[in-house]
């Protein structure tokens, strides 16, 4: 399947990265100041490949998602940096030319699939609606192809539900409907904000399972941003963690999970609950809180709850390759690799912090 | 695998020693009537929301309550509280009977209980300052104005907030220090029996963590019992001593904390730990796993039998006529199955039917025939058993 390309698509060679973002930068006026929520973010995704978004709440990696589908254009916000898909310039692409990206080439999945749908149009019509703006086809052909797209992911008897509303639809049903929905127009990319947050485990575990076929069935790229481990460790090809703003790590599943080297990737890792070990007498937690995005910290940004912290930590660590023989594997941490060995367990999975919780007061 | 809930209490002294739980349920039933007509409100259906639980918690015991969204275990949680009214049953706090106390009676009582709610940005009113929040319950509970103040303060310190941040609005704070407000205020009163209702599930998970050692701490240094309510198995094992799975409204299982993962009985129970991705690709890879397909079937119209059946990969007929009673396996371990899952033959012909079971059950205990006790892997298709199930199991 994924070796076919679909007719009126551009080529898509293996090796080039479909989407190539640099330096980007996202800033919000607000009344508290300047917002920072995206800051120097770099990173390529490449044809077929699951890549991973991971970090906290208010650590820009809904805001890098959004901007690079325009979502997150006001009068208060700035751009900076490229995004290209292909030969288009995203970030700086007029409204007329992002609506023939949108839904077409790149296609979102939202977190909340209860607000997501419009609740007084039958699903069938919202997913006809989005063929229809894009291809011209009648609607006998798009309301077939919505059916199939219903039964593609998961939906029983698509046929006679294709004209339910979305009231009538559970939580996880209509997270497949938005599924559906984002495959419509046989995207390349498919960006997934938090898919599967909002929904019980069994049904996450499947909703993750159907992103997976159709990732080997349709070809499309996925980015997908998370805040849960589990999940990605499920799912991704690679990971980028992202902390206040910038990318702090990047590297494959393996190495992030395998061999961490920023400090925050390590609590992160530790600070999981988990269910197929013993349990431990405390869970491990990273003190302190995240920094606001309009007061950030000089240099590194983790540095105000970093056990490991030293005077070169009031510059700004570059993201960079730091281990040996490993081009791809990326972060932002001035400590040498020697020094992360030794300061980090090695034992995998079990890597956290020194146990100092207690929240920090804000400032 | 040790039992480390022992230590604050034997899981089955609520039942048998003879002590009197702190708070009890019996054959606990709420229903939510659905009425249609404009001038004649007729009850045309009703949702099973809480269809005959019975458990109890004994003092100083931390029972987790979990299930999926519409398992009933909120409801349940807000019966206990006397927040909503019991359909059918029973409620006893420390043996007193309070399914229909009125407000007066309950009064006194509501100092001893009181609850920490899953949202900390709807929970706090977001126009009073956290002294007035956390100052309110000692107020209306008669603490003079004077003391009200210093207490506010020592209760702050006690969550890991500054004293001096009693002035401050709602907005001024974290998720996570808002649910820390939340904790405080609930603490206020010094009640016996805490009511945690998802009170991590809207956090960062670097902050669930905090709040969790937090509970732990609150609970050696006040002495409290915790009903912890949470759609998430791995967050309740940190605190619980014993946990119950609910599945549309009924007792799935109940087990003492350990045992549950690394023994369940029921397949829900399997299938839900399974269901939860493991942080730790080579073992996610490796990894047996059922997704169960379909989601949970309506409350208004529950299956008929086991209410899992349909979307149990071990059901057989049995499942589909007769409801599976709560089996009691050894280590207080309780699981309402008519297949279960880890458990020997000699366990099986050990087990006898719990008084907890719901009146409706059978009084079928599962039989030791092949198949049951094995590991998941020993999976049936749902067609499969039934041809050959035995009509009576002795």
């Amino acid at each position: 399947m994924s070796t076919t390309e679909p007719a009126g698509k551009a080529a898509r060679p293996k090796n080039e990265p479909l989407l190539k973002v640099d330096d980007l930068e996202v800033a919000f006026a607000t009344e508290d100041g300047v917002v920072q929520a995206v800051d120097g973010v770099s990173f390529e995704l490449r044809p077929e490949e699951v890549l991973a978004i991971v970090g906290e709440s208010g650590s820009g990696k809904s805001v890098t998602a959004m901007t690079l589908m325009g979502l997150t254009r006001s009068p208060n916000a700035k751009f900076a940096g490229t995004a290209h898909y292909g030969d288009r310039e995203l970030i700086g692409a007029s409204e007329d030319d992002l609506r023939e990206v949108r839904g077409a080439e790149i296609a979102m999945v939202f977190q909340d699939p209860m607000t997501s749908l419009n609740p007084v149009i039958k699903i069938g019509d919202q997913i006809i609606e989005q063929i229809q703006e894009h291809e011209a086809l009648p609607d006998g052909p798009a309301r077939e192809r919505a059916i199939e797209l219903l039964e593609r992911v998961g939906i029983p008897r698509a046929r006679e539900r294709i004209d339910s509303f979305p009231f009538e639809f559970s939580g996880g049903m209509r997270q497949r409907v938005m599924i559906a929905l984002a495959l419509s127009c046989d995207p390349s990319i498919l960006i997934a904000d938090e898919p599967t947050t909002a929904l019980d485990v069994t049904i996450q575990a499947q909703i993750l399972q159907r992103i997976r076929e159709l990732r080997e069935e349709t070809g499309a790229a996925v980015i997908l941003v998370t805040h849960d481990l589990g999940v990605v460790a499920d799912i991704a090809d690679r990971i980028a963690v992202m902390y206040a703003g910038r990318i702090i790590e990047e590297g494959t599943l393996d190495q992030i999970f395998y061999d961490p080297q920023h400090p925050y990737t390590w609590g992160l890792l530790g600070s999981i609950t988990r269910v197929d070990r013993p349990r431990p007498e405390r869970l491990p937690a990273i003190k302190g809180l995240p920094p606001s995005l309009a007061h950030r910290p000089e240099g590194c940004h983790f540095r105000p709850r970093c056990p490991h912290e030293f005077a070169k930590c009031s510059e700004i660590p570059p993201l960079e390759a730091r281990v040996d023989g490993q081009p791809k594997h990326r972060d932002r941490c001035w400590l040498s690799v020697d020094e992360k060995h030794q300061r980090r367990e090695v034992r995998p999975g079990e890597i956290g912090l020194p146990d100092k919780d207690e929240e920090a007061p804000a400032a | 695998m040790s039992v480390e809930a022992s230590q604050t209490s034997s899981p089955d002294s609520a039942d048998s020693n003879g002590d009197t739980p702190l708070i009890s349920v019996e054959h606990l039933k709420v229903f939510f009537p659905i009425k249609q007509g404009i001038v004649i409100d007729r009850e045309v259906a009703r949702v099973h929301a809480v269809n005959d639980v019975t458990v109890s918690i004994a003092e100083g015991e931390t029972l987790g309550l979990v299930g999926e969204s519409g398992c009933g275990k909120t409801t349940m949680s807000r019966t206990i509280m006397r927040l909503i009214d019991a359909t059918e049953g029973t409620i006893r706090y420390r043996g007193d009977d309070i399914t229909s106390a009125g407000h007066k009676q309950m009064a006194p009582l509501r100092r001893e209980m009181q609850m920490v709610f899953q949202d900390p940005f709807a929970s706090l009113n977001p126009r009073k300052r956290v002294g007035q929040i956390i100052g309110m319950p000692l107020k209306l509970h008669g603490t003079s104005r004077k003391q009200i103040e210093p207490k506010v303060k020592d209760l702050l310190d006690r969550v890991g907030l500054h004293p001096e941040h009693i002035n401050r609005f709602p907005h001024e704070f974290s998720g996570g220090q808002r649910q820390r407000i939340g904790v405080a205020r609930a603490l206020a009163l010094e009640p016996r029996l805490v009511v945690l209702d998802e009170p991590v599930s809207a956090l960062d998970v670097s902050v669930q963590a905090q709040i969790i050692n937090l509970l732990d701490d609150l609970q050696d240094g006040f002495g409290l019992t915790y009903l912890f309510v949470a759609h998430d198995l791995s967050v309740v094992r940190h605190v619980s001593d014993r946990i119950a799975v609910m599945y549309l409204g009924k007792v799935m299982e109940v087990s003492p904390s350990e045992e549950l993962y690394t023994k369940p009985i029921h397949p829900y129970t399997f299938a839900l730990l399974s269901a939860i991705p493991v942080p730790d690709p080579e073992e996610n890879r490796n990894r047996e796993r059922i997704v169960v397909s379909g989601e949970p079937p309506n409350p208004i119209n529950p299956p008929p039998g086991c209410v899992f059946h349909p979307r149990c990969p071990r059901a057989t007929q049995i499942c589909r006529t007769v409801e599976p009673p709560l089996t009691r396996f050894p280590n207080g371990h309780l699981a309402a199955c008519h297949h279960p899952l880890n458990v020997s033959p000699e366990e099986i012909k050990a087990a006898t039917k719990d008084p907890t079971s719901p009146l409706s059950s059978g009084d079928e205990l599962p039989s030791a025939e092949e198949g049951n006790g094995a590991g998941p892997s020993g999976e049936r298709s749902p067609e499969a058993g039934s041809a050959s199930e035995p009509p009576q199991a002795s």
